[in-house]
């Protein structure tokens, strides 16, 4: 398990993703509400690119002609398929228990909590004022 | 292979309905003199979907002199609900009524065959119970219908043909599921068309076999708009019947549909779970014709995806030629899922025939 910085927190605004690149994997990197969580970038269904999809909500209803637009931003919807995922626990909808996206730990960390290290930074210098998303893999 | 043992629910029995003028005592002064009049009481009113001379639509043992066959009480009892020993067994009568663009004239059409059955039929064999024919194209004639014989707890289903106007499953029609949900009638759906529309989805046919053959994708239409429509929701007591659909096509539909809602489910959100469980649930098949192969294997295999014991009803189609002799059951069904279909999924699925199945038994010991 190793401490990666991935990006600045200020660099995915609240209803935004980044999708990057860590220890070989495509990793999407989502802000909803002002909390950060990270998703395997491949679809468990048939390993299309997830995290490209549109972030929505989840519809509900109690019956024909009702229709409730719920959670907003807080799903993502497959760019293939169209299968929805909870962002915040990696579930599909349809299918909660046995379709999962992977899930990675992810947490915003001060610049000089970092600099102490460990952690790995390819792309950028860390800044001691500044705030990061860090992945833990 | 046979009934294993007497007492069986026989869920889809045709009852051949008198010609027009049989049907004239039971109509209003002004109906019956206007089809007398415009010469009405000439006209066959049969089905085009049905026609009589078919090998398929009769079995020749069954056949009177002149061809025809259901038309007669004392050879139901003999050739079906004595031969087979049926407990109950419910009479549909396809008539030609659903048919007509005059929805007034339908209705009255409707009565009076509703009147006859109730008459000739049910009040002279206490093990029929019969379906309520209405006239889907105006649900408010046929909610009338329905409130109307409701009120006899012999009647036990609503029949509709499986091709109209429109999709069964759209809103219009929604006063008809509300008038049996309520009733604690089941919702029976008949393969046959009114030819409102080509009877495919592509257009017209030119062969019987095409008719014939292609009636399950009429079943599938049918009850993928219950699905998207939200019958199933709106009207949570309903159970969908299907009558002569076959069955082997069932897994593939629960698959597509299944995989299908994955992606558009925000649509219809209503569908609030796979549809393949709400299918389950809520849709019944008649028996006969089993359109599944004779290897018992393969109809194992079948029945393991369709993977719902509750979903076939016992039905011997009478007078339809399904089968041979007294081989009622297709090989290869097992034994407890025979027990399910001949008794007890009939009186799970009609919520009228639990009663009247006590009333029969007290009959028959009295007698």
């Amino acid at each position: 398990m190793a401490r990666h910085v991935v990006a600045k927190a200020d660099e995915i605004a609240v209803g935004s993703r980044k999708i990057v690149q860590v220890g070989g994997r495509d990793i999407g990197v989502f802000n909803v509400g002002g909390q950060y969580y990270a998703l395997a970038n491949k679809c468990p269904h048939e390993g299309a690119a997830l995290c490209a999809g549109v972030v929505t909500g989840l519809v509900l209803s109690d019956g024909p002609n009702d229709y409730k637009l719920t959670r907003e931003g807080e799903f993502l919807r497959c760019p293939w398929h169209g299968w929805e995922f909870d962002i915040k626990t990696g579930q599909s909808w349809c299918d909660p228990n046995s379709m999962r996206v992977r899930q990675f730990n992810v947490k915003v960390e001060h610049g000089e909590d970092l600099v102490k290290g460990p952690y790995m930074a390819e792309t950028f210098q860390v800044a001691v004022e500044a705030d990061y998303v860090v992945l833990d893999i | 292979m046979k009934l294993p043992r007497p007492g069986a629910i026989d869920c889809d029995v045709h009852l051949a309905p008198p010609d027009v003028r049989g049907l004239l005592p039971y109509m209003s002064p002004y109906w019956r003199d206007q089809i007398v009049n415009r010469y009405i009481d000439r006209s066959g009113f049969q089905l085009m979907s049905y026609p009589a001379r078919a090998p398929q639509n009769a079995r020749a043992d069954w056949r009177d002199e002149k061809g025809r066959a259901g038309a007669d009480l004392e050879r139901i009892q003999r050739e079906l609900l004595d031969r087979f020993e049926l407990s109950l067994a419910i009479g549909h009568v396809m008539h030609g009524a659903v048919a007509l663009f005059n929805e007034d004239m339908a209705a009255e059409f409707c009565k009076a065959v509703n009147a006859w059955v109730a008459a000739e039929r049910l009040d002279k064999e206490p093990r029929l119970r019969a379906s309520i024919l209405v006239h889907a194209q105006n649900p408010a004639l046929a909610v009338a219908e329905i409130e109307r014989c409701a009120a006899d707890k012999r009647f036990v289903s609503v029949l509709l043909p499986v091709m109209g106007d429109a999709p069964l499953g759209r809103r219009i029609y929604w006063p008809i599921y509300e008038a049996a949900e309520k009733a604690g009638l089941a919702i029976t759906v008949h393969a046959g068309s009114t030819y409102r529309h080509a009877p495919t989805a592509v257009g017209w046919t030119s062969y019987q076999i095409e008719d014939y053959v292609l009636q399950s994708s009429a079943f599938e239409n049918l009850i993928v708009a219950f699905l998207a429509e939200g019958v199933f929701q709106k009207f949570p007591a309903l159970k969908l019947v299907c009558m002569e659909p076959g069955a082997a096509w069932m897994p593939t539909l629960l698959w597509r549909t299944a995989k299908a809602w994955r992606g558009m489910r925000a649509e219809t959100p209503w569908l609030d779970r796979s549809p393949a469980e709400i299918v389950r649930e809520r849709v019944r098949l008649t028996l006969q014709p089993f359109d599944m192969p004779r290897d018992p294997r393969i109809v194992q295999r079948l029945l393991e995806q369709i993977a719902c014991d509750d979903m076939l009803l016992f039905s011997t189609d009478y007078p339809h030629w399904r089968f041979e002799g007294d081989d009622a059951l297709p090989d290869g069904l097992p034994e407890a899922l025979v027990e399910r279909i001949i008794h007890d999924n009939p009186l799970a699925t009609y919520p009228r025939l639990a009663g009247s199945l006590q009333t029969t038994s007290a009959e028959r010991e009295t007698a």
